[in-house]
């Protein structure tokens, strides 16, 4: 998993690219208090690209992606998803954005008075027409998916980390969104489950096509499931391209990130 | 003249001492002033000027938050599953509390004024005083108080931990608003449940306030029932189980927006849940002040 050839990174880029951007955001800043976070950072996500935003902890990576869901407003900048502007969105428009971007959360934060089932069908009982057979239906493809068929009727604190991970990307993937937005998809998890985890994202993105954006400061899984790769520092990004690109980076930095030391 | 001059002296005596205890109070603020801007100037001043600032922007924020459920309140879809499951919620769990504590203040409330009814040679007004002290002003207050310590903790913390735990954010990024979802049935739920709840401490204060007179001196539940009663108008009995609502309203309020505040962990959760109850206990003792004056005016 972790081989996959540069080539096939880059050749994925140039057909992305002549996709219309699923995301772009431009000049975008963010401060919490004294605390600037974002200094005008500008990205571009291609429909059916993944971008990896790496960073160590606190450089606002996970910032970043509640500003594209409008969970935070930015001080300045923009964002537009699917070509929609969403930072001045009233919020009945902004809903209808973001039942288009799917949020796998950090804790995977499942509801944690309802069922694993419950829990994905949340989102289709309140944005779809289905049937009550339908919905059911549906929730055990999305459990089965991501190989949680069996545990349907549990509660999230009966669940692993991993297994918790695996329900919040049900959920994510519940309204068939054409993005999908990952807030640190291994972090707390043993190398196992984190490749499992990562083997799931990648057969996802494979099936479904989705832009994606990954934040996390694991650079072999960004490496794994992305096709580019930007590097945050002190709320900017330092380097922006393939896993390749960043190898030859000469800024000590960028080396030390890969290296690890 | 003797009387004019003898008033004249103890009025200037009385200047005197007048003017000396300002003078004492002023020196008093003088050197509290002093001592506080010589010791600390910018921290003791910056203190109390966030102390200030923060208890406004609580009431802003409280503000704010009020408009957004008002808001979210009176918009489709309604959350109307959510809402039955939250009034089963707070009226089942509630239940029990509400009925011993209304079941306590009856018993009470009957031991402690026979005995006095009885000094004023009124014992046959003790059916009435029960009747009367329960329905306008110990069944109400007691129910809220009740209800407050129970359910706003649960609904401060609960909403505390959902949104440390990202749940919240998690709700919203699923296009589900929490204000609706959460909020607007939980405050619905206290709104509607306190009136139906007070009635039934109502009715346990009346009976155990029986059992126990009773106890002391036999009489018929008929005749302790008519003698309690017979006064009683629907201004004694409506108005005082209506203002609940406000109880209800405020209750539902302030846990919810110390709930949906709150941040830092567990320890923000905890937080949350012990304000929820503070707030809202103290906040229903000063709304029944307003209220009971206001029942007092419109109703008397």
């Amino acid at each position: 998993m972790l081989d996959k050839q540069p080539h096939e990174a880059s050749s994925k880029k140039t057909n992305s690219k002549n996709l219309p951007p699923a995301i772009q955001v431009e000049s975008l800043s963010k401060s919490f208090g004294e605390q600037t976070v974002l200094k005008g950072i500008s990205l571009e996500i291609t429909r059916g690209e993944t971008l990896a935003v790496l960073g160590r902890s606190g450089t606002g990576k996970s910032v970043l992606l509640k500003l594209i869901i409008g969970l935070h407003k930015p001080d300045s900048g923009s964002i537009r998803v699917n070509g929609e502007e969403v930072t001045n969105l009233p919020p009945k428009e902004l809903n209808e954005v973001r039942k288009k971007v799917g949020f796998l959360f950090q804790q995977a934060a499942l509801y944690d008075s309802l069922t694993v089932e419950e829990n994905v069908a949340f989102p289709l009982r309140r944005h779809s027409r289905m049937s009550d057979d339908e919905r059911n239906k549906r929730v055990h493809e999305l459990l089965a998916s991501v190989g949680m068929d069996q545990d349907s009727h549990k509660l999230p604190a009966q669940l692993s980390g991993g297994m918790q991970k695996r329900v919040g990307l049900a959920r994510a993937l519940a309204l068939e969104p054409d993005i999908l937005l990952f807030d640190e998809p291994t972090a707390g998890l043993d190398p196992i489950t984190a490749a499992e985890i990562d083997d799931l994202i990648l057969r996802l993105q494979k099936e479904r096509h989705m832009a994606s954006v990954v934040v996390t400061h694991d650079i072999h899984g960004a490496r794994a499931v992305s096709d580019r790769l930007a590097l945050l520092r002190d709320g900017e990004i330092l380097i922006e391209g393939t896993f390749e690109d960043l190898r030859k980076s000469r800024d000590p930095f960028v080396m030390q990130f890969l290296n690890g030391s | 003249m003797e009387w004019f001059l003898l008033f004249t002296i103890r009025r200037r005596r009385e200047d005197a001492c007048e003017h000396w205890q300002w003078r004492a109070f002023f020196r008093f603020l003088l050197a509290m002033a002093n001592s506080a801007t010589s010791l600390n100037r910018a921290g003791s001043l910056s203190a109390t000027g966030d102390a200030v600032v923060k208890f406004f922007e609580w009431f802003g924020n409280l503000g704010i938050f009020c408009a957004q459920w008002v808001r979210a309140a009176f918009t489709p879809p309604y959350e109307l599953r959510e809402f039955v499951h939250q009034f089963d919620e707070l009226g089942s769990k509630s239940l029990p509390l509400v009925a011993l504590a209304g079941a306590a203040t009856g018993i009470v409330i009957t031991l402690s004024t026979r005995d006095s009814l009885i000094r004023f040679g009124a014992k046959s007004l003790l059916p009435a005083v029960v009747v009367f002290s329960i329905l306008k002003e110990s069944g109400p207050i007691i129910t809220a108080l009740v209800v407050s310590g129970r359910a706003a903790a649960g609904i401060g913390a609960e909403l505390g931990a959902m949104k440390v735990t990202e749940q919240i954010d998690a709700m919203e990024a699923s296009a589900v608003s929490p204000y609706k979802f959460l909020v607007t049935t939980r405050v619905l739920a206290c709104i509607l449940m306190l009136p139906l709840l007070t009635l039934v401490s109502d009715f346990f204060g009346i009976l155990m306030g029986w059992i126990a007179s009773t106890a002391a001196e036999p009489i018929s539940l008929r005749l302790f029932i008519h003698n309690g009663f017979k006064d009683v108008t629907f201004h004694d009995f409506l108005p005082p189980t209506l203002k609940t609502i406000v109880f209800g309203l405020l209750i539902g309020m302030i846990s919810c927006f110390q709930g949906m505040r709150a941040s830092g962990g567990t320890e923000g959760v905890e937080r949350a849940a012990t304000n929820s109850v503070v707030l809202a206990s103290l906040f229903i003792i000063l709304a029944d002040v307003l209220l009971v004056r206001l029942i007092l005016v419109f109703f008397s």
